[in-house]
């Protein structure tokens, strides 16, 4: 078996290997020295559990999101499919506006599957999506949970927005399809998850 | 010809400071750098009382800045100010210093960002530190800003309230004196017992008022003080050294810089500091005059500027309280 390091965030290492002749991502949460002891296994089982259990949720929405073969809460680690596509914001930027509306559009009524069953992804940035065979796959669900209240949404998609607005602040407008795409499918109130955004806008300092 | 020297005014909030600065070769020398701290008997910062202190002592700290920097007052090329954001009371007082100043020599003024301040102190003063995410933590402010596309872009920051007026706000619940930022260090160093609380990070973002509330349950519970603070520190730091680590990772950025008065905390810098060489990067901290609010990082911020070819008229030199990190238009920097 092959071992390779294929990318390590500030949270975890994705390796990637392979699990009963399949080509596997294993997601590695790394324990992190600066924190005690008390809050790190704390965070690294919880987030494992919680992230296991959001992308079991989501794939029953209809949302594009890797297989998972194998879970160690103890750990922190979770064996799941391996996504070829490319990360989002690798070529977001480089699209053709037209490309780009419809993309959005798309990642909108993802966003919409998972807030109709009150999945938060919790950190929904265009490095936490894929895109593979004409889908958009969410990956990362670490930071996620299962929230009924429109805050929760509301805080979901303005971490999109800001995400945005710094890494993609040439296109930051953008961000009205992703709105578009998931008034289409949001079955709760729209006009309240909009007003909710702004609001969150507002709480920021000095807006 | 000579070196420019700048004279910056910082009077955002309870602190009124006066800096002078140099530019030699692109470093940031500081001549001098006074200030007094409003400090109120009980409660918050009252705005109106704290900037009646300010303009109490601003003529006396213009007079000692420039005798400390052993030069005559004609031998200032530039007078900087905060411009915000912060109080406003405050700030109308350090920018009427400024301007009564600036008329008086004859020499032209600039207003500037004080948290752009924070980032570029450090990038003035200290040889390495050339590229930074910045982790900004003060009583208001608690921000992780980096530069990207032209701008001091916040990556992530506080949806509630600063690090800083969290624990102020924790200590007055239990009385202890304004700012109980270092109380709660001394307490914690004694704390051997961690008690849960809420762990608030969305995405880059961070929320410390539900912390705030449960902290102060634990209190009422009747809960060791030592334990609480202990609790609360290894909580808050742990989440704002998370984001900060996130943002480092996003942007491929290998170092970080403390700024803001919560810069203070020995744990906070450690905990920092350990995240840095985990993952391969460099750690800097300014010295603890700089780190706080003063009057240095306004000069030095105003004289960058006014050096890549910014100017502004009297009319321009107006306040605002709610002045952006990501507003200002970053001439200076490629």
């Amino acid at each position: 078996m092959n071992n390779n390091l294929l990318y390590q965030g500030a949270e975890a290492k994705l390796i990637l290997s392979s699990y009963l002749g399949r080509k596997v991502i294993i997601k590695f949460r790394i324990n992190k020295n600066y924190r005690i002891k008390e809050i790190d296994e704390l965070l690294i089982s919880s987030r494992t559990k919680e992230e296991a259990k959001l992308i079991y949720q989501a794939r029953k929405q209809g949302v594009y999101v890797p297989f998972i073969y194998d879970v160690d809460i103890q750990k922190g680690i979770i064996t799941m499919q391996y996504i070829s596509g490319k990360r989002i914001k690798d070529f977001f930027d480089d699209i053709s506006d037209d490309e780009r509306k419809k993309l959005c559009i798309k990642i909108g009524q993802s966003i919409a599957r998972l807030h109709n069953t009150d999945i938060i992804h919790g950190d929904i940035t265009t490095s936490n999506m894929m895109y593979m065979d004409n889908n958009v796959y969410f990956i990362d669900f670490g930071l996620g949970e299962m929230n009924t209240e429109l805050e929760a949404k509301g805080v979901d998609l303005h971490v999109l927005m800001e995400t945005m607005e710094s890494t993609h602040s040439i296109h930051a407008s953008f961000f009205r399809f992703v709105l578009e795409g998931y008034a289409s499918l949001y079955k709760g109130d729209i006009d309240q998850v909009k007003r909710k955004i702004d609001d969150i806008i507002m709480r920021g300092r000095y807006r | 010809m000579d070196e420019m020297i700048s004279l910056g005014i910082e009077g955002t909030a309870h602190t009124i400071g006066v800096g002078l600065v140099k530019n030699t070769k692109h470093h940031c020398d500081v001549l001098s750098n006074e200030m007094k701290t409003f400090r109120p008997e009980k409660g918050g910062i009252h705005p109106r009382k704290a900037a009646n202190h300010h303009a109490q002592h601003i003529a006396s700290l213009i007079e000692k800045a420039i005798t400390t920097a052993d030069i005559t007052k004609d031998k200032i090329d530039l007078v900087s100010f905060s411009k915000g954001p912060g109080l406003g009371p405050c700030l109308r007082t350090a920018a009427t210093a400024a301007r009564a100043l600036s008329l008086s020599l004859n020499k032209p003024i600039i207003g500037v960002n004080h948290c752009v301040a924070h980032i570029e102190i450090g990038r003035g003063t200290i040889p390495d530190c050339t590229d930074p995410v910045l982790l900004y933590t003060s009583g208001a402010n608690t921000q992780v800003i980096a530069f990207a596309n032209r701008k001091y872009r916040v990556f992530g920051e506080t949806l509630d309230i600063g690090i800083g007026n969290c624990l102020d706000k924790f200590g007055r619940s239990i009385d202890i004196p304004f700012p109980s930022g270092p109380h709660i260090e001394q307490y914690a160093l004694k704390g051997k017992n961690y008690l849960s609380l809420p762990y608030s990070v969305k995405g880059m973002d961070i929320a410390f008022s539900g912390l705030l509330t449960a902290a102060q349950q634990y209190y009422q519970n009747n809960n060791a003080i030592e334990d609480i603070c202990y609790s609360i520190q290894e909580t808050t730091f742990a989440a704002l050294t998370e984001v900060t680590e996130r943002a480092m990772a996003q942007l491929g950025k290998d170092e970080v810089l403390l700024g803001g008065g919560v810069a203070a905390n020995q744990r906070l810098r450690n905990m920092v500091d350990t995240m840095a060489k985990e993952r391969d990067a460099r750690f800097f901290v300014p010295t603890k005059y700089l780190c706080v609010d003063n009057g240095a990082m306004i000069a030095w911020l105003g004289l960058i500027m006014y050096q890549s070819g910014m100017r502004m008229t009297l009319a321009d030199t107006t306040i605002d309280q709610r002045f952006r990190t990501d507003m200002v238009d970053v001439i200076w920097r490629e």
